[in-house]
C-alpha cells in the first residue's frame, strides 16, 4: 500500500496568537514535501483553502515548487474544488506540474469541506450540482483527447481547442473525492474514476461499506477491476511514544476542533471523545509507529485501498513536530506496512 | 411497544426516509436493525438506487420519494436544507415528518429561494402546513446514529432532543429515538427547535438527558 500526507497548509501564530505570514506556511509545504521524498513516501497532497488557518490556496503552484526538487513521489489535489474552478485551467495547471515532475502529477476532483471559494471566485453554491456536474464532465473530456469540444451551461463552449501541454504519459490520473455520501461513490464509479475518501472522525470502518458499493457499482457499469482505485485520507500523527504523539496532536486538533465549531456552530469534541477516535478502529491516526502501522493494516485489509494517506499539520502544530511525523511515517510506519502487504497495489477480498 | 403503535393499530410505524446521503443510509440501517420497515428515496427513481439500497442499507425497500411517503406514516427529511422545494411536500399532508435537516452554511449556502423563518423546522412547517412536523436527530453527527447508540438504561446513553407542536407525532418520534437508541427528551413545542441549531450549545454536543433539559430549563429561566 501506498503511504503520504495531505495538507491544506497550516497557518502558524505568533506567541500573541497573531497569524504569522501565510507565505511561510506555504514554504513550510515545500520543505515538507520534499522531505517526504527522501524518506520514500508515494504521495504528498494539497487542499484547496482560502483562510489564515488553511492557507494552502494554489496548491499546483506549491506542488511545482516541489517537483523540481523531489524524485519519485507523486503530486496531487486533494482535493481540487471544481465546482468553482475553469476545468481548463486545471487541467493546464495539472499538465504543467506533470510536466515539470516527470509524470508524478494528479488531481483529486471534488466539492471540499468548505465552501470559501464560491465567493470568492463568484460563484453561488445553489448552482452547485450542475457546476460540479458539468465541470467534472469537460476535466474528463479533456483528459481524454488533446483537442476538445465541448458545451454545457456553466462556462463557453469549446470547439476543436488544442490543450497544452499534454501529459507525455497518457492521461493524468483523476480521483473522485467524497467524504461519504452513498451517491458520490457511484457517481465515480459509473464513470471509471478512481475513488478517494476522506475519514475524519468516527469509526473508519464505517466507510468499508462504500468501499464494496464502489465495486460493485464499477463492476456493474464494466469498469476493469485494475481501474477500481481507491485510497483513503485521515488525520494522523506520528511520533516515538504513543503519549506524545496523542499530547501533542490533542492540542493541534483541539485547536481545530475550536476554529471550525467557531465557522460552523458545532460544540467542539472533548478529550475524551478525541481519545476514542485516536485509538484502534477510530479514524484519526495517532500514535507510535509500530501501533499506527498495525492500525493501517487492519484497516487496508476493511477496505481494500491502494493508498493511505494522513492530514498532520493541522490547528498549529508546530513545523518540526510535522516533519518528524512525516520522517518516523516513511523511515518506521511505511517498511512495517511493506512487510506485511507488500508494496505493490493490494486488492482487497470484498 | 406502548405508545410505538400508529391509531392502535397493532405495528410499529412504517417510516419513509427522503434522501438516502450519509445521513439518510445509517439512520435508515439502524432502524431497520431495530425492526422498523423502512422505506428510502433518493431524488430520482427506485432503480437507480438499487444496488447503493443493496448495499449500504440492505433490507431497506427504494421507493420514488412521493410513493415512500404515501405508503409510510413517519416521513423522515433527510435531503440538503436547500432542497426543501425539490421534495413531495404536498404529500406529507397529514404524515408525521421528522425534520433532521440543518441549514448547513457550506452546503446550503443562503438558502436562497426558501422564505427563512426563526428556525428551520418551522420554515419546513409553513412549507408542509398539513404535516406534523417534528424536529429532531439533527444534532448529532450522521455516523454517531450508529456509533453512539446504546440500550436503554446503558449509563454513557446519549439524549436526543424531540420539539413539535403536536404531542401524538412527539410520542411517536420519541419512541422512535428511543428504540433507536437513545434517551429521547421531549423539548416543547416546535420553536424550540432553534435550540437544537448549529451556532446552539446543543448542536453536536454528546449530552445525556438531564444535559439537555437543563439547557431548556435555562432557556425558559430566560424568558
Ligand atoms: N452529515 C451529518 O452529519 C448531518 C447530521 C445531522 C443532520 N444533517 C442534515 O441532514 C441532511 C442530509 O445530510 P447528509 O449529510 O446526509 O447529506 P448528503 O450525504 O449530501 O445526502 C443528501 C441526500 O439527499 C438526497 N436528496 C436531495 N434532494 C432530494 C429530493 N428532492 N428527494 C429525495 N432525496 C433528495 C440526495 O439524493 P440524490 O443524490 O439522489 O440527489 C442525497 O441522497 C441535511 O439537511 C443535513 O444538514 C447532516
Amino acid at each position: 500500500m501506498e503511504l503520504g500526507i495531505y495538507s491544506f497548509g497550516n497557518g502558524l501564530r505568533d506567541a500573541h496568537g497573531e497569524y504569522e505570514p501565510s507565505a511561510r506556511a506555504t514554504r513550510n509545504l515545500v520543505e515538507a514535501i520534499k522531505l517526504a521524498d527522501e524518506v520514500g513516501l508515494d504521495f504528498f497532497g494539497i487542499g484547496e483553502h482560502h483562510t489564515e488557518e488553511m492557507p494552502a490556496s494554489a496548491a499546483a503552484t506549491i506542488l511545482a515548487a516541489a517537483a523540481s526538487i523531489t524524485s519519485s513521489i507523486r503530486l496531487g489535489s486533494a482535493v481540487t474544488v471544481l465546482g468553482t474552478e475553469d476545468p481548463v485551467r486545471v487541467y493546464q495547471q495539472f499538465a504543467t506540474l506533470d510536466a515539470v515532475s516527470n509524470g508524478r502529477a494528479e488531481i483529486t476532483a471534488g466539492r471540499g469541506s468548505s465552501s470559501e471559494s464560491f465567493p470568492l471566485f463568484g460563484y453561488s453554491l445553489a448552482d452547485y450540482d450542475t457546476l460540479y456536474a458539468e465541470k467534472l464532465e469537460l476535466l474528463m473530456a479533456l483528459n481524454s483527447s488533446p483537442t476538445v469540444t465541448w458545451r454545457g451551461t456553466v462556462r463557453a463552449a469549446l470547439d476543436r481547442a488544442v490543450i497544452v501541454p499534454q501529459p507525455e504519459g497518457g492521461p493524468l490520473r483523476i480521483w473522485l473525492g467524497t467524504g461519504g455520501n452513498p451517491a458520490s461513490t457511484v457517481r465515480a464509479a459509473r464513470l471509471g474514476l478512481p475513488i478517494s475518501y476522506g475519514i475524519i472522525g468516527g469509526q473508519a470502518a464505517r466507510f468499508a461499506p462504500l468501499a464494496k458499493l464502489y465495486h460493485r457499482s464499477a463492476d456493474e457499469a464494466g469498469v476493469p477491476a485494475d481501474r477500481q482505485l481507491i485510497s483513503v485520507g485521515t488525520p494522523g500523527f506520528i511520533a516515538t511514544s504513543d503519549s506524545d504523539a496523542h499530547e501533542t496532536f490533542w492540542t493541534a486538533w483541539n485547536n481545530t476542533m475550536k476554529y471550525l465549531a467557531g465557522q460552523r456552530g458545532f460544540t467542539a469534541p472533548p478529550r475524551q471523545h478525541f481519545d476514542e477516535e485516536s485509538h484502534a478502529g477510530g479514524a484519526l491516526f495517532v500514535g507510535e509507529p509500530e501501533e499506527i502501522a498495525s492500525r493501517m493494516i487492519t484497516f487496508q485489509r476493511q477496505m481494500g485501498h491502494m493508498r493511505h494517506f494522513l492530514q498532520t499539520d493541522v490547528g498549529q502544530l508546530p513545523h518540526r513536530d510535522f516533519l518528524r511525523s512525516i520522517e518516523l511515517l516513511g523511515t518506521q510506519v511505511k517498511p512495517l506496512v511493506d512487510a506485511e502487504l507488500g508494496t505493490k497495489n493490494p486488492r482487497v477480498a470484498s | 411497544m406502548t405508545g410505538d403503535t400508529i391509531d392502535g393499530a397493532d405495528r410499529a410505524p412504517v417510516l419513509a426516509i427522503l434522501g438516502i446521503g450519509r445521513v439518510g443510509s445509517t439512520l435508515a440501517r439502524r432502524a431497520i436493525s431495530v425492526g422498523y420497515r423502512v422505506l428510502v428515496a433518493g431524488s430520482g427513481s427506485p432503480e437507480q438506487i438499487g444496488l447503493l439500497v443493496e448495499v449500504m442499507t440492505p433490507g431497506a425497500e427504494p421507493r420514488w420519494a412521493a410513493d415512500a411517503v404515501d405508503e409510510a406514516d413517519v416521513v423522515v427529511l433527510a435531503a440538503p436544507f436547500s432542497r426543501l422545494h425539490s421534495l413531495p411536500l404536498a404529500n406529507l399532508d397529514g404524515k408525521i415528518v421528522v425534520d433532521v435537516m440543518n441549514h448547513w452554511q457550506p452546503v446550503d449556502g443562503d438558502a436562497t429561494g426558501i422564505e427563512l423563518l426563526d428556525s428551520t423546522s418551522e420554515t419546513v412547517a409553513a412549507a408542509v402546513p398539513g404535516a406534523k412536523v417534528v424536529k429532531s436527530l439533527n444534532h448529532i453527527g450522521y455516523h454517531e446514529i450508529e456509533e453512539d447508540a446504546r440500550p436503554a438504561g446503558s449509563t454513557e446513553r446519549r439524549a436526543v432532543a424531540v420539539a413539535s407542536d403536536h404531542p401524538e407525532a412527539a410520542s411517536v418520534v420519541l419512541q422512535l429515538v428511543e428504540r433507536l437508541g437513545f434517551d429521547a427528551v421531549d423539548a416543547g413545542p416546535l420553536a424550540n427547535g432553534i435550540q437544537l441549531e448549529p451556532g446552539m450549545p446543543l448542536f453536536g454536543a454528546r449530552l445525556d438527558r438531564d444535559s439537555i433539559l437543563s439547557v431548556f430549563a435555562a432557556e425558559q429561566d430566560a424568558a
